[in-house]
């Protein structure tokens, strides 16, 4: 173990992830098709008005990603809790930070792309401008590492409660708000036609700090919580 | 100052000081806030434009000071017992936790109180309202993972990563929302200047504040004494003390 490098390991926990939600394909559309059926019950519950549901669009698909991802995270560190997995982990030699990126990342891979690539077919859908449908994809190409990162530190804290589900949502939904403020807010600019510059440099800048916090919180948190 | 750093993290030490400084923190109180009061309710001059109802901010305001410091003590306090694993920061913490939650949703409510009144509604999705109601949120959170976890000293290091965390987003948001969309009015006290307020109107403020100060101090002294008792119960100067009298 102690021969490889800090690289292989970063590739080595990446590459496990990734076929792991490869050989449970089907799970891995759950949360994808929560978020299309989120989205599609609010031009039943609203109105099916198409300037009622332009207005309300960036922020019914950003809530939507936003909770698609929420009920995803679990997922991220449950099963290598359950069968051990994870504990190999944290006695390895390498620093835990840089293992929680690379299962992080591959998380993101797995929930944040397929949300990425499926969103602009969800704004037809909501009758959002052609114009706005690029903002979208980059709020959401910016914004959803960001998700995956601050949502790794709320699982690492609540991995190994037996009722962890709501709890989870508790703790981080407030951790979310700042991103779908900017994120929500870009898009809507997007579709008035005004700059939306200011917002996507917040949620760089964002994202820079979620990059490089977000991963040391959550070791600790995984080591209290395999204490 | 390290070793009284040292002995105040043994908890019979710190009960024994608590217990002296307890009498004192409570009459200081009663003291404070009586006199803030009246001075804030009688003396104090009504405002050229509220009338009298500008007076709730002498609990509207010392509320949400106090609602953003307890919170800093919570953090400071959990990132002491992760770093020093501390047990007296811990329990600090943890009984800072319920008093920070009721002194943002006191600042929440007297704040929607004012507001039918001045500004025609309970409730704007305002910069600072939001952030406070956000900051309440975060101090819940903080509760519901401290309750769910048994181990004491695990659920105080799960809670101390999260409050750690909320501290670098409790600027974000309040950014975040400052930008947004905002109607609460600025700061009037804490200016580099001199503050935009009557000496009168501001002195029983500041009398408040420091009420509400020591009030969460006695309270917290109170809530950490019984905790203390609670977690050292098998100890034998808790059990000395109980058989003794």
């Amino acid at each position: 173990m102690s021969e490889t490098s800090l690289r292989s390991a970063f590739f080595t926990v990446l590459k496990r992830d990734l076929t792991l939600a490869y050989r449970t394909r089907t799970e891995m559309f759950n949360p994808l098709l929560f978020f299309i059926i989120v989205i599609s019950l609010f031009p039943l519950a609203v109105s099916p008005d198409p300037k009622v549901l332009q207005s309300l669009a960036p922020g019914v698909i950003w809530v939507a990603a936003l909770l698609a991802t929420l009920l995803s995270l679990d997922s991220m560190f449950r099963s290598d809790f359950d069968d051990g997995a994870l504990e190999q982990m944290l006695l390895s030699v390498h620093p835990v930070s840089v293992i929680v990126l690379g299962k992080v990342l591959a998380h993101w891979m797995v929930t944040g792309i397929p949300l990425l690539v499926l969103s602009p077919l969800l704004a037809v859908l909501m009758h959002m401008p052609t114009d706005s449908i690029p903002a979208l994809m980059i709020t959401l190409a910016l914004g959803g590492p960001i998700l995956s990162l601050v949502g790794a530190i709320g699982v690492a804290l609540t991995v190994g409660l037996r009722r962890g589900g709501v709890l989870l949502s508790l703790l981080i939904l407030p951790l979310y708000i700042p991103v779908l403020i900017f994120a929500a807010n870009a898009v809507s600019n997007a579709a008035a036609g005004l700059p939306i510059a200011g917002q996507l440099y917040f949620l760089g800048a964002l994202l820079a700090l979620a990059l490089t916090l977000a991963p040391i919180a959550t070791a600790a948190a995984l080591r209290i919580s395999l204490r | 100052m390290w070793l009284w750093f040292h002995k105040l993290g043994s908890p019979k030490y710190f009960y024994d000081l608590s217990g002296k400084f307890l009498p004192w923190f409570g009459w200081l109180t009663l003291i404070l806030m009586l006199v803030g009061t009246y001075w804030g309710l009688v003396l104090a001059p009504a405002d050229y434009q509220q009338g009298d109802s500008y007076r709730i901010i002498y609990v509207h305001v010392p509320a949400a000071w106090m609602s953003l410091f307890v919170y800093m003590v919570m953090a400071t306090a959990g990132a002491v017992g992760l770093i020093w694993k501390m047990k007296m920061a811990d329990v600090v913490a943890s009984c800072s936790a319920p008093l920070g939650a009721a002194f943002t949703f006191l600042a929440l409510i007297t704040g929607s109180l004012w507001g039918k009144p001045m500004w025609g509604t309970y409730w704007v999705w305002d910069a600072r309202l939001t952030s406070e109601l956000i900051l309440l949120f975060l101090y819940l959170g903080f509760m519901g993972l401290e309750a769910a976890i048994d181990d004491k000293r695990t659920a105080a290091n799960a809670c101390a990563v999260l409050a750690l965390v909320g501290v670098v987003n409790i600027p974000i948001i309040h950014y975040s929302v400052e930008w947004w969309n905002t109607l609460h009015q600025g700061s009037t006290v804490a200016r580099m200047d001199k503050p935009a307020m009557d000496t009168n109107m501001l002195i029983p403020l500041l009398l408040m504040w420091l009420g509400f100060m020591f009030y969460y101090g006695t309270t917290l002294f109170m809530r950490a004494r019984n905790e203390v008792l609670h977690r050292e119960r098998d100890t034998t100067w808790v059990k000395d003390m109980v058989t003794e009298s």
